[in-house]
């Protein structure tokens, strides 16, 4: 009954120095643990900025060797960063619209259907992969057909199995992504590459450069996290079969159970930022030019915030998790992400299957200090209808 | 019926009714610009902060510890701002004017 448990390796070091170290390509990290200490940082743009001339430095492990292209707002801070914010904040509320949430329900309820008549499902490849590449072009709003390309890419945009970061591997999403921005040049539509080609910046049109810094944040920012939140999620309801039960037949705890999951399986550790000038982050020294983290899946642990912690409490009402991040920079893609799996939920309750786990490979990330589960490799689960 | 009015951040005001759930819920079933309510109601987003017309902030009462946290790194906060999901809607607002803060 434990392979759905996400433990907390954090919690020694939040209680008695409230930082961690890492390692990360000789450019270390001090890693800020607790929930207020967190926030606060996120908040204080100035002295812990994301824009800065290193692109690829706030990313942990750093991407700096493998990136030249700035992730657009993610890389930029005030006040340009609310201007590029502005242009696509409307585009990233679309999943709120009724006709964007029923298209998606199609998408999820067919590959559940498929998985049903499975005798063995491998969830990661089989269901959370096709499920985020598919809903993804509602995103863009761009044809479902698109999706096989991004399936055939493989679980991670910058990750091979064997190495945490893989150029190659990257240049076939920057190569992809160049190759759909001048087609879109060439023959504009209704999708998100157009639109950012269209839009106006400082009384500009963006460049290729800058849509193309927003379509691979778009693309990375959304791959392994909605990824990693299904594959956990299947996993939680096999072992907790008596909560899918209870969304069954109290559907408005939904809401609160997306919340519920996703500080739970935070499905990005952390978040770098580089510091300006010399400070303290909770009472240590931080060098001007050093790097720290805001470890969310650290703070959304936080025992004298939550209570009950390592528990998965569904309906839990008092929830200020930052799995989402927070404050200027807080997840574009949050509103897709919780629709996805607030449908995913929906699907799974109506349908209520009994879930058996055959097997399953954690995938632990490796952070120095700290070992941390973040979802799986691979995880083969057997759906069985149960009436 | 609960009467709530709303002040958007355009100055334009909305004033609308509900008996139940919290006020963001009634704003957000109503489309009040600047109330997004991204969460769903469990204080994580602070996208559905309002300022309190002073004469009620009695009623409302002040906000939480855990509330009190997230308005204390939002944009815009006064003495009399609240996160409207912690509201929940009851006959004592009848009336109450709500000034969106962002």
């Amino acid at each position: 009954m434990d392979k759905s448990q996400l433990n907390d390796p954090f919690e020694k070091a939040r209680l008695e120095k409230g930082i961690g170290h890492m390692n990360d390509q000789g450019d270390p990290v001090q890693m800020l643990l607790r929930l207020k200490d967190v926030r606060k940082a996120a908040h204080q743009w100035k002295n812990f900025q994301s824009g800065g001339e290193d692109i690829g430095r706030i990313v942990v492990p750093s991407e700096e060797k493998i990136r030249d292209i700035r992730q657009i707002p993610f890389e930029v801070d005030p006040p340009e960063h609310g201007e590029y914010r502005a242009l696509v904040e409307a585009w990233f509320k679309r999943p709120l619209e009724d006709e964007y949430q029923e298209k998606l329900h199609k998408q999820i309820q067919s590959l559940i259907d498929r998985v049903l008549q499975m005798d063995s499902v491998e969830v990661v490849s089989e269901l959370a992969l096709p499920l985020q590449s598919r809903a993804l072009t509602l995103l863009l709003n761009i044809p479902y057909e698109e999706a096989e390309t991004w399936i055939g890419w493989g679980t991670h945009v910058f990750r091979s199995e064997d190495t945490a970061l893989d150029g190659d591997k990257a240049n076939i999403l920057y190569k992809y992504i160049d190759a759909q921005i001048d087609k879109a040049i060439a023959d504009p539509g209704e999708d998100l590459y157009s639109v950012l080609l269209d839009a106006d910046f400082q009384g500009r049109k963006l460049t290729k450069e800058e849509v193309k810094g927003v379509m691979i944040l778009t693309f990375a920012g959304g791959r392994d996290t909605v990824i990693n939140v299904v594959t956990n999620t299947i996993a939680y309801f096999a072992e907790h079969p008596e909560s899918l039960n209870r969304l069954k037949k109290e559907p408005e705890v939904i809401g609160k159970a997306v919340e519920e999951l996703v500080r739970y399986f935070s499905p990005l550790t952390h978040m770098g930022r580089v510091v300006t000038a010399d400070t303290h982050v909770c009472e240590h020294a931080a060098k001007a030019n050093s790097r720290i983290s805001l470890c969310w899946a650290s703070a959304n642990r936080d025992a004298s915030v939550f209570e009950q912690p390592n528990e998965v409490v569904l309906d839990r009402k008092m929830n200020p998790h930052v799995a989402f991040g927070f404050s200027h920079h807080k997840c574009l893609g949050a509103t897709h992400a919780r629709q996805i799996l607030k449908t995913l939920i929906t699907v799974l309750a109506d349908k209520s299957p009994e879930i058996s786990i055959l097997d399953a490979k954690e995938n632990i990330e490796d952070l120095d200090q700290f070992k941390r589960k973040v979802g799986f490799n691979s995880l083969h689960v057997q759906f069985k209808y149960t009436t | 019926m609960v009467k709530i009015t709303f002040i958007t951040q355009e100055n334009e005001t909305i004033t609308v009714e509900g008996n139940s759930g919290s006020i963001m819920e009634l704003a957000v079933n109503n489309t009040i610009k600047g109330i997004d309510g991204d969460c769903g109601g469990v204080c994580s987003c602070a996208t559905c902060h309002v300022h309190v017309a002073p004469e009620y902030m009695e009623v409302v009462g002040p906000p939480s510890e855990i509330e009190n946290d997230m308005l204390e790194l939002d944009d815009n906060v006064t003495e009399y701002s609240r996160l409207s999901c912690q509201i929940p809607l009851k006959e004592t607002l009848d009336g109450i004017v709500l000034k969106v803060a962002n």
